[in-house]
């Protein structure tokens, strides 16, 4: 089975991070990897996006086609919008509620949430608040992940791997807080899907 | 040996490593920046003291890498496409003097222009220079072809250029390694004169290199990077090259491909392969990343022959990154989707940190610069010249390299008086010194910003070889001390500022002035603090 998937957020807002894990957990599953990243100008403030496939068979392309992708994960509510394209006709649009105002004509949030709420299948999760319930604001990328998580072909307990490696220089109380961060992601998704 | 999860970059600078390469040489720069990166933070490297240390720029790397070869080892030099530009002095003539240790060029290209002023193909350099390219379609090959390379190198005695684009570079996958090659000894090249390039050499030299052409075409036939895939359809031959050959793949990945393949992925290219192709197959598609060098060699200049098809008859776009789904329209597929971005998603251009130094500078030069008419501030290439965008609105120019103090020499010989130029640290030291004593030796009248912030800011924060060197360089060059200020740009200093920025554009010679302020992204790099603290800057 395979996983297409379009990770999208501002320069700075880390979605690297929510990309390592990812290939962590995919390395765990055995399952192939092509991760497309943004790096240089768009880093500093710009709209990022980073492009994720895993698979169990060979992956030719480092881009997903359009119309193929099965989750844009968007850690920007506005940014989630901009990959639409991409989406397939089944696939889910995970993101976080919070927006990231850098720009002066940035629209009004209810309408960016009225637009992301035509999308069959959504999550909109407010990660940030989530996050910061638990006393770690910076885990907000993590309940983003965990949010997603039921829509990879990738088992939970790889996540949990992933995250046990990712963190594992910063010590075990790092560890257990992303743990944590990446269950109540999975546990608003489960409850509000 | 297990299986490494690798940039395209990455899996470069390991190839590199364990083919036995001695020192790596480059100036940073999007999106090549990570080759080297990687070989900095390699314990491996460090203990086996293999040279890794930024570059002044591209030039000088390029000749350091080639003094590398001569004393007879491995060396690789990296840069960005433009960068080519500045190094092809060097590039040129290294096929001339031909090498004894292996050498690897790799160039990064940028088509897109993701971080780049244009989308050059550095393919061009290396048929110009004519000397083998390699270019992978993946990550893998990108670990073999540096692998590889540097035996490519030593068998033609010739540099060979690793040409990447963007997509490769900053795209991760599962490379599997190979065993470790120890690193050469120290050996001359047999013929001492090999290297120096008199006429009399040179002609030697270049017959030499005229009379490798068919052994390097025939090494592209045998090249295991090279693949012809027959298929039973001869109505269309397909050819790629580099990461091309994925896009086609993608799309048949629930069909079958039954048109006959060649993937190209070293240069010259495979004459008899194409011939094969072109002989066989009614029409010829080609999907390259990239100008449509291949497409105009194959084509031909009277298109008499088989028809081509590819960027050059409007089949694919004629300039941009090739992806999926252009691909898929040229073959005639459907594309899965027809939504749009809705209207309400606004551009996100990139833009200064908040709370960076060179905004406080730009404040302060707008409010200099009211007095006089617009249109007189020249820039150059880093974080900076995103003040071209809104709400700053504050350069008129951003060309390449040190292009900002010359062409702002150039303006006041023209009248433009006075002219502005803002450059970074790194930059002045990259290309910019030179235009400097240009300008002090004709004592031109224009306001040179060199907007300090102790690093090279735009690739994420590489050592700047400007590093508490400036105003030495600067009174070194002959700029007058009384006309070299520095201050600190912050919001409480802005009177100051203005003041300074008043007086130096009214003086009628050469001004230096230095903003000075660390680079916010850098705040956690401890070794860079450390070192400022040290210079007392």
């Amino acid at each position: 089975m395979k996983t297409d998937i379009v990770l999208a957020g501002v320069g700075g807002q880390g979605i690297l991070s929510i990309a390592a894990t990812i290939g962590m957990a995919a390395l765990h599953s055995n399952l192939q990897l092509k991760q497309s990243e943004v790096h240089g100008m768009s880093q500093r403030g710009g709209d990022v996006q980073s492009h994720m496939r895993v698979s169990e068979k060979e992956i030719a392309s480092d881009l997903i086609p359009m119309g193929s992708a099965d989750i844009i994960l968007s850690v920007e509510p506005m940014e989630s919008l901009r990959y639409l394209p991409f989406l397939s006709k089944d696939g889910w649009l995970v993101t976080n509620s919070t927006p990231f105002i850098n720009i002066t004509n940035y629209p009004n949030i209810e309408d960016v949430l009225t637009e992301i709420k035509k999308i069959k299948n959504h999550i909109i999760i407010d990660a940030d608040k989530i996050a910061e319930e638990f006393g770690s604001k910076r885990s907000s990328n993590i309940v983003m992940l965990g949010a997603a998580s039921p829509f990879f072909n990738i088992p939970f307990e790889s996540f949990e791997e992933g995250i046990r490696k990712i963190f594992a220089r910063k010590g075990d109380d790092v560890i257990e807080t992303n743990l944590k961060a990446l269950r109540a992601g999975r546990d608003y998704t489960e409850k509000n899907r | 040996m297990q299986k490494l999860l690798l940039l395209g970059d990455e899996a470069i600078a390991q190839g590199a490593l364990d083919a036995g390469m001695s020192g790596i040489y480059a100036y940073p720069g999007t999106p090549s920046t990570e080759i080297t990166e990687y070989v900095q933070a390699s314990k491996f490297a460090k203990e086996n003291s293999i040279h890794s240390m930024w570059s002044v720029n591209e030039k000088t790397a390029m000749e350091s890498a080639l003094g590398m070869s001569y004393a007879g080892k491995r060396a690789m030099v990296c840069m960005k496409h433009v960068g080519l530009n500045v190094a092809a002095d060097a590039f040129m003539n290294s096929s001339i003097t031909g090498v004894n240790g292996g050498l690897i060029v790799v160039v990064a290209d940028d088509p897109s222009m993701h971080s780049s002023q244009n989308e050059q193909d550095s393919r061009f350099y290396a048929k110009f220079a004519m000397i083998p390219i390699l270019e992978p379609a993946n990550q893998q090959e990108a670990y073999e072809m540096a692998y590889y390379g540097f035996e490519l190198s030593e068998k033609f005695k010739l540099p060979v250029m690793l040409r990447i684009t963007t997509r490769l570079a900053h795209s991760r996958a599962g490379v599997q390694p190979f065993s470790l090659k120890k690193q050469n000894e120290n050996s001359l090249p047999t013929d001492l004169r090999q290297f120096v390039l008199l006429p009399a050499i040179a002609r030697r030299n270049y017959k030499g290199l005229l009379n490798s052409q068919s052994g390097q075409v025939a090494e592209s036939e045998n090249s295991k990077f090279n693949s012809y895939i027959d298929g039973s359809d001869k109505s269309i031959g397909i050819i790629t090259t580099g990461i091309a050959y994925n896009y086609l793949m993608e799309n048949f990945q629930d069909k079958k491909l039954n048109f006959p393949v060649l993937k190209i992925c070293q240069y010259p290219i495979p004459r008899k392969d194409v011939m094969k192709m072109v002989g066989e197959c009614k029409k010829i598609m080609i999907f390259e990343e990239g100008y449509p060098i291949v497409e105009e060699m194959i084509k031909g200049y009277q298109e008499s022959g088989t028809p081509v098809s590819g960027r050059l008859d409007g089949t694919l776009p004629r300039d941009g990154e090739l992806n999926p789904n252009i691909v898929a329209k040229a073959l005639g597929f459907e594309t899965k989707t027809d939504t749009k971005i809705p209207e309400i998603v606004k551009n996100r251009p990139p833009s200064m940190c908040t709370g960076c130094g060179h905004i406080d500078a730009y404040s302060a030069l707008a409010q200099a610069l009211s007095e006089y008419s617009e249109g007189r501030v020249f820039s150059d290439i880093g974080c900076y010249t995103l003040g071209a965008l809104p709400p700053y609105n504050a350069v008129n120019s951003c060309v390449d390299m040190g292009a900002s103090i010359t062409m702002a020499k150039g303006a006041a010989d023209a009248g433009l008086i006075p002219a502005v130029a803002v450059i970074g640290d790194s930059t002045f030291t990259h290309s910019g010194i030179t235009g400097l004593i240009d300008c002090v030796s004709e004592n031109s009248p224009v306001t040179i910003i060199i907007s300090d912030n102790f690093t090279t800011g735009m690739t994420g924060g590489q050592d700047s070889k400007a590093l508490g060197r400036i105003e030495d360089i600067c009174i070194g060059v002959g700029v007058h001390p009384d006309h070299i200020k520095v201050f600190k740009p912050t919001k409480k200093n802005m009177d100051e500022m203005v003041q300074v920025l008043k007086e130096e554009l009214a003086y009628k010679g050469v001004s230096v002035i230095i903003p000075r302020r660390q680079c916010i992204q850098t705040m956690k790099n401890k070794t860079l603090g450390d070192k400022i603290k040290e210079l007392g800057l």
